[in-house]
């Protein structure tokens, strides 16, 4: 069936068969930065935003997106890179396959929460998987980002 | 792999009904479990054009429409007011937000399964569920119900006056409760819900009355004994039947004494 998905920013007009899962759509259109981990819906890689909220792109069929804007890291740089220094200075992108959606995830909170506490930031990213770091870098990172902020 | 051949956004609840009489036609809830599974689903029905993802909340009651996500009842502030955040409680660690935006109310509720800590939270309060075909009914009635092809419209939760606690007991954030408990006492009465038992979710009513003269030690000891020997545990490989006995004891004794003051 046909659809019209705004991905990050451009218009997609395409037929999709009804079981294709948005990664498989948005990586088909470039965006690499979306990485397909444990396809349970528990890890987090494949955060995508779904008109500003953050989903997981393996567990969401294309045709539901019909009419709906998708973004990706591909298509959020400049927020990004407001913060992603500070966590790469913490060592906390060591193999950097959970990176794309520990940072999508992250802007997410800080929209929905300019200025997290610690156990804030935990908690809002749990749905987030990582096997290398053990979460202390990242949470080191987002921290000492947030604390330049109030300079 | 779930192999799904066509999907249709029902524009009514008619139209999801027929579709849904088909043996091999499925409603797609925030598709999470789901998409789990392995087969073939012939049409896909969504109902997300039907404006169930709204939380009507009135003098009397909250309407949860099915498609509301649990990431909004985590968030609504009449609901965990009410409930003094135990609904909050119950679904925040859901694996994780980007998860919670997408499951719904009507998919947890509708699947009745054991891991539930939706349909234990709810079961501690007022609940009722709206079946297209089916109508009004209170969720324990439902719970114990086996599927069939109606649709769930809505959940209706009573603001009947009462207290609500949750806790559950998981290896690790994000993962599936090892055991879900919820305590409340609803218009004087007191019920303890126990969820992934492994099983579906059960109610203990306090028949025996057990606390009716108020909460102390001694009493939520008997109402802890009390429920343990009304509900039936298993084993998986999460924990045994033993265990999960040991952990309704202790986290229903830890909200008896929350509820009690004493703690």
């Amino acid at each position: 069936m046909e659809v019209k998905v705004k991905l990050n920013g451009k218009l997609i007009t395409e037929d999709v068969a009804a079981d294709l899962l948005l990664i498989d759509f948005v990586r088909a259109h470039g965006c690499y930065s979306v990485k397909r981990g444990c396809e349970t819906a528990n890890c987090g890689l494949c955060t995508v935003f779904m008109d500003g909220t953050p989903i997981l792109s393996c567990s969401m069929l294309t045709v539901r997106a019909d009419g709906h804007e998708i973004q990706t890291l591909e298509g959020l740089q400049e927020e990004a890179a407001s913060f992603i220094g500070f966590i790469a200075d913490q060592g906390a992108d060591q193999c950097g396959f959970c990176n794309p959606g520990f940072v999508m995830n992250t802007i997410a909170l800080l929209r929905e929460n300019p200025d997290p506490t610690d156990d804030e930031i935990r908690v809002f990213l749990a749905g987030n998987l990582c096997r290398c770091t053990g979460y202390e870098g990242q949470l080191r990172g987002i921290r000492s980002y947030l604390d330049s902020r109030k300079g | 792999m779930l192999n799904i051949q066509k999907y249709v956004r029902a524009q009514s609840l008619e139209e999801a009904y027929l579709l849904n009489q088909k043996r091999s036609n499925r409603i797609v809830g925030g598709m999470i479990w789901m998409k789990m599974n392995n087969g073939s689903v012939n049409t896909a029905i969504d109902l997300s054009d039907l404006g169930l993802d709204k939380i009507e909340e009135t003098e009397n009651e909250f309407s949860i429409g099915a498609m509301v996500t649990l990431r909004a009842l985590e968030l609504h502030e009449g609901l965990n007011t009410y409930t003094d955040h135990a609904v909050e409680n119950a679904v925040k660690d859901i694996i994780g937000v980007q998860f919670r935006n997408m499951a719904t109310i009507g998919g947890s509720i509708w699947g009745r399964f054991g891991f539930s800590d939706v349909l234990t939270v709810f079961l501690s309060m007022d609940t009722y569920v709206e079946l297209y075909k089916g109508g009004i009914l209170p969720l324990e009635q439902f719970a114990s119900m086996k599927f069939d092809n109606d649709i769930l419209v809505r959940i209706i939760v009573k603001k009947t006056p009462g207290t609500f606690l949750y806790n559950a007991m998981r290896a690790q954030r994000t993962d599936f409760p090892v055991i879900t408990c919820a305590l409340s006492e609803v218009d004087g009465k007191y019920r303890a819900v126990i969820g992934a038992r492994p099983g579906r979710a059960v109610v203990v009513h306090d028949t025996a009355n057990i606390l009716s003269a108020g909460i102390t030690e001694e009493s939520a000891d008997a109402f802890c004994e009390h429920v343990t020997q009304n509900i039936r545990t298993g084993s998986n490989i999460r924990g045994s039947a033993e265990y999960r006995k040991h952990l309704i004891k202790v986290l229903t004794k830890r909200n008896l004494m929350k509820m009690g003051g004493i703690q």
